[in-house]
């Protein structure tokens, strides 16, 4: 894992000092509310309904294990227990004071955290695969790229006071865990045939009021090019993209607007005449790539006496290893995913004791390596197949034993109105009711893949866009109503979800999710997912029998 | 006399202004003076002609490449800042630095706080006329807050991953 040096400290202390003074010309009036929002927001702090939330970057969702226990204590000393995990892969406390964040950003600078740019309109904290580096499927570390890409958009000069936040993904690997593609910017690293690094550029992507699936602007950008590249996407966006309306200013509409093709033209015009100035050195890149080497794997066989004995012995187990174990790189090791979706619990909420048992378990189980998913969830990417019994056990005796992953009830839902002021619709809750409508793990298996995301406003924070299974809350007369989409993904296959039929009242939602798997699973074909079936038989079936229901 | 901040050798100082900013409403004065990019395009040379020095105001939604032919005879180049968060001017002042190797004075005006001091500064601004009442030790103190940075700049810092190589 990337460490920092003494640079980056630096940088780090700079900046709390800097956001300490801001907090206190805020306090004593010197600011008004109008000029202290932008530099607080660049520092992650919001205004809620209830109380002010602090968004805490996780750089490509990343944590070893004494960042998690520093969450932990801040969860503990500054907010109720707990945190939340977001699909942008940061953690966020909702119940802070102002006047404590100076303190809290100066625990998080000892352990190299901070909330930097994880709002405002400037270069956000840059996901990538959370498989990476423990998936045989990607063809490089992304995370190296990502730790890059770190460095150069912290306080960049030019690219600080941007039309509208930017977000950027990294992936390696075919199968997207990063939702690529509904990012600013995706990029998918690959091999050229003569063995080059290189990648994929797709820009424009987002989702909010306008979803946009970002469209590819160069097929193969060497790889050694990136930074160079990056800012002339930027510069053009900086100067062209709207100014005028909040709702048009992503840059997905300044693509839209000039036609993909005039957009590539323009950023390809501006970084010929931009020169390679900006791109990093062999040696910085080796510097990085060399905190990412492979951690020490032991030889192992293939087979498992200690995993195989467990999965025969113990069902909880064998269901456990079934859905959230994934297949690791290295013989003998595997991925563990912690679903952080239990059943009745809020999706992406972790109390401060699970963070300390799981910083645990990456500490003794891990090689010290945790990471967080888009999907609000966390992985140990390296654990032995031998130990993977005792840290299923530890993990289901703090509740986080729960076999879901990629199940119907792990749902993305936004904080919706339970703590955000921009929400129309409680999201939290109805995804509670969805949980508990598949709370048997037998049916929620033989459902299979299906992700049900929830937002509940358009902003669309929780992705509902991009659900199999999209679910929107929308304000009809002061009544809680919700809208469902189908077939819509985030994935390598990206799509925007289609609309079932007219909204739904909050107490039809869960029953409504019910009826749409009971006709998935009448008319699906062998191997067929949700997603599948539903793009081979269209909405005709499902929209039939939700509103037959009704009537 | 009106006065900016300016940066020479690396150093912020309150200096006279000897520019008038003329709107496009006022007729000109004597002395040197700062229009806009539209009176500069209509009687540019005509000021010039008359041995006095001529800067012009860029509004943000203005190509600095309008300029680009005209940088060698402007003394000032403002770059405007209708809202503290309209960040295009940075952008621009990039261009007039490296890419049009514009020598003469890049101003930022309009809405100027000295949270944006340190990004003015790297992106080649060397005046300033700050609406916040900073005086040149607070912008000082705010432009050279981080001891580092990590992206090569109009202001040839050395960023970390030069440093770094050293």
């Amino acid at each position: 894992m990337y460490r920092y040096d003494s640079i980056d400290k630096a940088m780090l202390a700079d900046r709390t000092a800097e956001f300490r003074g801001q907090v206190a010309r805020r306090l004593s009036g010197e600011l008004n509310e109008d000029q202290f929002k932008p530099l607080r927001l660049r520092n992650g702090l919001y205004l809620q309904l209830h109380a002010y939330m602090l968004r805490i970057a996780v750089p490509y969702g990343s944590l070893n294990p004494t960042q998690l226990r520093k969450l932990a204590y801040l969860a503990r000393t500054y907010d109720k227990g707990y945190g939340h995990f977001t699909t942008r892969t940061n953690l966020q406390f909702h119940w802070i004071k102002l006047a404590d964040t100076p303190d809290i950003l100066d625990h998080l600078a000892q352990v190299d955290m901070h909330g930097i740019q994880t709002s405002g309109n400037c270069i956000r904290n840059v996901t990538a695969d959370p498989y990476a580096g423990a998936t045989a499927e990607e063809i490089d570390d992304p995370r190296v790229w990502a730790e890059a890409l770190r460095q150069w958009s912290t306080v960049h000069p030019e690219f600080n006071w941007l039309p509208r936040k930017f977000k950027i993904a990294v992936t390696a690997a075919p199968r997207d865990r990063t939702a690529a593609k509904t990012h600013d910017i995706g990029l998918v690293l690959k091999r050229a045939r003569d063995g080059d690094l290189g990648f994929e550029v797709m820009v424009g992507g987002g989702l909010g009021r306008l979803p946009h699936i970002a469209p590819t602007i160069r097929e193969f950008l060497p790889a050694s090019r990136l930074i160079s590249y990056l800012e002339a996407i930027l510069r053009t966006y900086n100067r062209l993209g709207r100014r005028d309306n909040i709702h048009k200013a992503r840059i997905k509409i300044l693509v839209a607007a000039l036609g993909v093709e005039e957009f590539a033209r323009q950023v390809e015009a501006e970084w010929e005449k931009g020169g390679d100035a900006a791109d990093l050195p062999d040696t910085e890149l080796a510097r990085i790539r060399d905190a990412f080497a492979p951690a020490m794997f032991e030889t192992l066989s293939d087979r498992s006496e200690a995993f195989e004995a467990a999965r025969a012995a113990t069902p909880a187990f064998a269901r456990f290893a079934r859905n959230n174990l994934k297949p690791h790189k290295v013989t003998g090791y595997t991925i563990v995913e912690i679903s952080l979706k239990a059943i009745g619990e809020t999706p992406g909420d972790a109390t401060a004791e699970q963070m300390e048992v799981v910083a645990d378990l990456g500490e003794r189980f891990g090689q010290g390596d945790i990471r967080v998913t888009h999907e609000q969830n966390l992985v140990l990417p390296h654990v032995k197949l031998d130990d993977a019994p005792a840290v299923w056990a530890a993990l289901d005796a703090a509740g986080l034993g729960t076999p879901n992953i990629n199940l119907v009830s792990d749902i993305i839902a936004c904080p919706g109105l339970d703590y955000c002021a921009l929400a129309n619709a409680r999201s939290i809750s109805v995804a509670q009711h969805i949980a508990e409508k598949f709370a048997d793990q037998d049916r929620a298996e033989l459902v299979g893949e299906l992700k049900i995301k929830i937002s509940g406003c358009i902003n669309a924070c929780g992705h509902h866009h991009v659900g199999h299974i999209g679910i929107l809350g929308v304000d009809k007369k002061g009544e809680e109503f919700y809208q469902i989409t189908l077939g819509g993904s985030g994935a390598e296959d990206a799509a925007v979800g289609s609309a079932l039929g007219p909204a739904l009242p909050y107490e039809r939602v869960a029953g409504a999710v019910d009826t749409l798997v009971d006709v998935y699973l009448r008319e699906r074909k062998d191997g067929e997912r949700f997603l599948d079936t539903f793009r081979r038989t269209g909405v005709a079936p499902f929209k039939e029998a939700v509103y037959a229901d009704a009537n | 006399m009106p006065m900016r901040i300016s940066l020479r050798d690396g150093a912020f100082s309150l200096t006279e202004d000897p520019f008038t900013n003329v709107t496009d409403d006022w007729a000109i004065p004597q002395g040197d003076v700062i229009i806009s990019l539209t009176r500069f395009q209509a009687e540019g040379e005509a000021l010039l002609a008359q041995g006095r020095k001529v800067g012009v105001r860029l509004e943000s939604h203005e190509a600095v490449e309008a300029l680009a032919y005209d940088l060698p005879r402007l003394a000032v180049v403002a770059l405007a800042f209708p809202k503290f968060g309209d960040g295009r001017a940075y952008s621009y002042a990039r261009l007039l630095r490296d890419r049009f190797g514009y020598a003469g004075e890049v101003r930022a005006v309009g809405d100027v706080l000295r949270e944006q001091a340190g990004y003015m500064v790297r992106c080649g601004f060397d005046a300033f006329e700050p609406s916040d009442d900073s005086t040149p030790e607070i912008w000082a103190a705010a432009a050279n807050r981080y001891h580092h940075v990590y992206q090569r700049g109009a202001d040839k810092r050395a960023p970390a991953f030069t440093e770094r190589g050293a």
